[in-house]
């Protein structure tokens, strides 16, 4: 134990660390046969994210965000690659060792109707968190938490014995954050935490997850495929492209001059609200690859509207610092696309 | 909800069967053999018993005018213990004397009360059916619940053994293991035994349904979540999984008593159930195999009656109880 | 005459005391060509509404307890069985939101299109019209793709067969319930692309649903806020982008993250949605409303005409800050 808060002193040191981490999924054709191929979910991502601080992270539907932070959170085992927190690799733990450690890191989940069992009550649901870890001693003691952690997140204490189909979804968000936060933890993974809510409800959830932070300087993988929720809560935004990382930077800084092409037609495509503001639209052609035969070379290379073959075909592009605070993995990293619709002069 | 009341009914009585059976289940009176049902009728608005007296023929009785006794309640009878525990000589109805019988169903070859043997056996065939799914079902429950969150070998092992319990005929797999066992046993030996027997057959395919709905839910992200707080792998499956599959398994119990049930009745029909002299529906009906019997004396079919309103009256219950969990689920 | 009018609509759910009004008093026009979006949050009434015009709300349990619907020039809610399965289709066709659910997993996609044509053109129930269908929504190698099974084909390509079904039997009017909200945002420009596309090459008109307020900035001619099964605002886009007026829409305009809008704490609308049945008294936003008086929950607000083409239910819609 000694060991251990050595370690947690040390400033220098970032809350956690990714490093390499794969996630592969095997594709089995019948019962007997052996595996051949796999879904590359996660391939080979490192970052790091620093105490308080939040790092959002966007894509699309099967870029594999959702699984990288599972993966971090030991919900779906990694393939490859480590994960430290606070300079410990808990993908090398089992049992009562990650059970404790479990404390440091939560997650707070997208569908508020399947994240809350429905045969609990609110307060065995956010009791339950208490009672893993053992972390009050008597009765009283446990339904005075409860009663604290509900208020921490606006909510009545009297809600405590009702049960979730009794709430709003908002609310039920609420609930989800109040069991992450019982185990106080310094990092917390949100995964898609607003995109099932109505739009004035998604502000109070943002909102709260500020405030507590600002408080409790607990750290976010904020996961969202909306980048204006992303940018409006983060202070660094990576973002992920068929299970790599394509480009990270400051969060103004990706969405004043982002470098990476995906990450231009990524922000070109959001709808703007004002009506002044005349963008005209990236539309890049076709759907995204499998991710079980990604293409070669970059993975973004056939629906690119600036690839040039064969080099984006052949090399991959390493993720490299192309400007100061600004990482992209691409060949041409920076160029400004023209704002044309160049949809069907590629072939997908 | 008639099914429930019904079953209410059923099972109260059981419960109090010593109470309100007016005899014991061995007590017999050969001189009354194949009696005819004795019920009372209204005599200056009381109830009142005539006495009968044997006829002609073997087996004929007729009521003597004249010689009639009025029926009380809560009257003395004979000794026996109310719940098997509390020794008491109370009984629901009688007149008190012996030369006044009551036979509400008449009475078998041995002159004993269908009546009274009736409400012992119910005790027997109506615990049997509880018993035996409350065993069987938690013990698939548990199985289910484990193969299905494990998946991988565990589940393969878990789920080709149930499919092979499930693929012998229950019937021949019943009586084969009753063969098994040293004849002679206590009929509480015999009870816990059959009890055991059925069980063994029914939890199979309630683990193979928990299996599957456990396959869904594991995936549910409040289960995610409690994996997320380091909840151990046991109070996931007893606390998030199989809670949620109560609605199934409610329905599936309700209606699966009746086979229970009628899996005893089928024992102790082969006589390889419940041994006289102890009473049950099932070896009640051993006695009306014979067509010469069952023609003259009708009344012995009454276990049967018992076992249809019975079974009958569970399955109504299981509709309603999947009418009503299906409303609240959605 | 407007190809649309709706005019003060008003839908229950339940009959006699335990009805619950969805849809109270709605009233909106379409003309020809032209683009109006129904915006509002769940619960809102906006699907009920949009699914009205071709009264594809069962009834039971909804009935309609007042108002009508006219296609031109006919009430849609008197219609018989048979007209209503001319109008569905041969004048409005719908697209949904979940298009791996409204598109039938075990029939090829060629023949779902056909079933189209096949009620309403039947003589131009060909493999040709479908392909040519296909070419018109973007589908690359149609004639292959008309013999692939729903699963077979993602979202995008999934809500781009929906569209061609909508439009096999040339409709004047196109209604889309969210029809990009389970798509990517990528996907989502694509779609809307077409739409705006298909819009000026058939000049169609199409009643656009959608929570997203900038899918409205981009597809609108005019916009219709809808809040607890009241229309709370209707004007032309631009205006109403530029210049909302009814507390509501400007609560939800700055509730809303806008990319490089400054990090500041958005400004949360406090309260829930109200559900249907559990309405307020008097206006249904006052509760939750930062100018709201007592008068407001006395008696509901009319929707006036405050300014050429702009209605506002709310009397105090002058108030400057919010």
């Amino acid at each position: 134990m000694g060991q251990m808060s050595v370690l947690e002193n040390r400033i220098d040191m970032s809350l956690l660390e990714v490093k390499n981490l794969k996630v592969h999924f095997p594709v089995k054709h019948g019962m007997f046969s052996r595996v051949r191929e796999s879904v590359k979910a996660v391939d080979d991502v490192s970052f790091s994210i620093e105490p308080g601080e939040t790092l959002g992270l966007v894509g699309e539907s099967g870029c594999g965000k959702t699984t990288l932070g599972r993966a971090i959170v030991r919900l779906v085992e990694p393939t490859a690659g480590s994960v430290l927190l606070n300079g410990e690799d808990i993908t090398q733990m089992s049992g009562s060792a990650l059970r404790t450690r479990r404390r440091k890191f939560q997650m707070i989940f997208q569908d508020p109707y399947g994240s809350l069992n429905p045969r609990m009550t609110v307060e065995q649901i956010v009791g339950e968190a208490l009672d893993i870890h053992k972390l009050t001693d008597s009765k009283s003691a446990r339904q005075k938490r409860i009663a604290e952690l509900l208020k921490a997140v606006g909510l009545d204490p009297i809600y405590a014995q009702r049960y979730p189909h009794e709430f709003s979804g908002g609310q039920r968000q609420r609930i989800g954050i109040a069991r992450a936060l019982a185990v106080e933890p310094k990092l917390i993974i949100c995964d898609e935490p607003v995109s099932a809510l109505d739009v004035s409800v998604q502000a109070q959830i943002i909102n709260l997850l500020r405030d507590l932070q600002q408080e409790h300087g607990i750290a976010y993988l904020f996961i969202a495929h909306d980048l204006a929720v992303v940018e409006h809560i983060s202070h660094r935004v990576m973002v992920m492209y068929l299970g790599k990382i394509v480009e990270t930077a400051d969060a103004k800084t990706i969405i004043r001059e982002p470098q990476h092409p995906y990450t231009q037609a990524l922000i070109s495509a959001i709808p703007e609200v004002d009506p002044e503001t005349k963008r005209r639209r990236i539309i890049l052609p076709g759907d995204v690859p499998s991710p079980i035969h990604p293409p070669s070379g970059c993975p973004f290379h056939p629906r690119c509207p600036i690839a040039q073959l064969p080099r984006c075909k052949d090399e991959f592009p390493e993720l490299r610092e192309v400007k100061p605070g600004i990482w992209a993995s691409c060949h041409f990293a920076g160029t400004k696309i023209e704002q044309s619709n160049r949809a069907g002069n590629r072939s997908v | 909800m008639i099914g429930g009341a019904i079953l209410i009914v059923l099972y109260l009585v059981a419960l109090f069967a010593g109470f309100v059976a007016p005899y014991s289940y061995d007590h017999l009176d050969t001189n009354y053999s194949f009696h005819q049902p004795i019920l009372p009728r209204l005599q200056n608005f009381q109830l009142v018993v005539p006495r009968y007296e044997q006829g002609a023929a073997v087996f004929t009785y007729h009521a003597v005018a004249g010689d009639s006794k009025p029926v009380h309640f809560f009257v003395r009878g004979a000794k026996y213990k109310l719940f098997g525990m509390v020794p008491t000589v109370i009984h629901l109805f009688g007149t008190g004397d012996d030369r006044y019988p009551i036979y509400l169903l008449g009475t078998d070859q041995f002159g004993r009360d269908v009546f009274s043997r009736l409400l012992y056996g119910s005790q027997i065939s109506l615990s049997i059916g509880v018993i035996g799914i409350l065993l069987s079902f938690t013990f698939g429950m548990m199985i289910g619940g484990i193969s299905g969150y494990f998946s991988g070998g565990t589940d393969t092992v878990i789920m080709r053994l149930c499919e092979l319990i499930m693929s012998i005929p229950a019937l021949y797999l019943i009586i084969s293991l009753r063969a098994t066992f040293p004849p002679g046993m206590s009929s509480a030996q015999v009870y816990a035994m059959i009890v055991i027997i059925l069980s063994f057959i029914g939890w199979a395919s309630m683990a193979r349904v928990i299996r599957g709905m456990t396959l869904s839910l594991r995936e549910q992200q409040f289960v995610l979540a409690a994996r997320a707080l380091g909840q151990s792998h046991l109070k996931i499956i007893v606390r998030h999984i199989l809670p949620n599959t109560f609605s199934y398994v409610i329905v599936a119990a309700t209606l699966s008593v009746p086979y229970y049930i009628l899996g005893e009745v089928v024992l102790s029909f082969l006589g390889v159930g419940i041994q006289e002299p102890s009473a049950s529906w099932g070896n009640m009906l051993t006695a009306a195999q014979n067509t010469e019997y069952l023609r003259n004396f009708p009344w012995l079919l009454a276990p049967g009656a018992a076992i249809f309103v019975t079974v009958l009256a569970f399955n109504f219950l299981g509709d309603g109880l999947r009418d009503a969990a299906d409303t609240k689920s959605s | 005459m407007n190809l649309l009018e709706i005019k003060n609509l008003k839908l229950d759910f339940g009959a006699g005391a335990e009805a619950l009004r969805a849809v109270d008093g709605v009233s909106l026009t379409i003309g020809a060509g032209e683009t109006v979006c129904l915006v509002g949050e769940s619960g809102c009434g906006k699907t009920v509404t949009a699914l009205s015009i071709a009264q594809l709300v069962p009834t039971p349990p909804a009935n309609y307890v007042g108002g009508e619907i006219l296609l031109n020039g006919r009430d849609v809610l008197k219609m018989s069985n048979s007209e209503l399965c001319n109008i569905r289709g041969g004048v409005v066709s719908y697209v949904f939101q979940e298009p791996g659910a409204a598109l039938n997993p075990v029939f090829r996609i060629g023949n779902q299109i056909k079933e189209s044509l096949k009620l309403h053109k039947p003589e131009k129930a060909t493999n040709e019209e479908v392909i040519r269908l296909l070419k018109l929504v973007g589908i690359p190698a149609p004639e292959s793709r008309i013999r692939n099974y729903p699963f077979e084909m993602s979202g995008g390509m999934q809500q781009r067969v929906m569209i061609a079904m909508a439009l096999a039997s040339e409709p004047k009017l196109l209604v889309a319930d969210e029809p990009t909200t389970a798509l990517d945002v990528t996907i989502q420009a694509q779609i809307l692309e077409l739409l705006h596309e298909l819009k000026q090459r058939l000049g169609m008109a199409i009643l656009l649903i959608t929570h997203n307020l900038g899918i409205v900035g981009d597809m609108a001619d005019r916009v219709a806020v809808m809040y607890a099964g009241q229309i709370v605002e209707l004007s032309p886009a631009k205006e109403l982008l530029r210049r909302p007026l009814h507390p509501y829409t400007r609560a939800l305009m700055n509730a809303v993250p806008k990319l490089a809008g400054g990090a500041d704490r958005l400004s949360a609308i406090p309260g829930n949605v109200p559900r249907i049945g559990d309405f307020p008294p008097g206006c249904r936003f006052a509760p939750r409303c930062p100018i709201a008086k007592p008068e407001c929950s006395k008696k509901i607000p009319d929707l006036v005409e405050v300014e050429a083409g702009r209605w506002v239910r709310c009397p105090f819609w002058k108030t400057e800050s919010i």
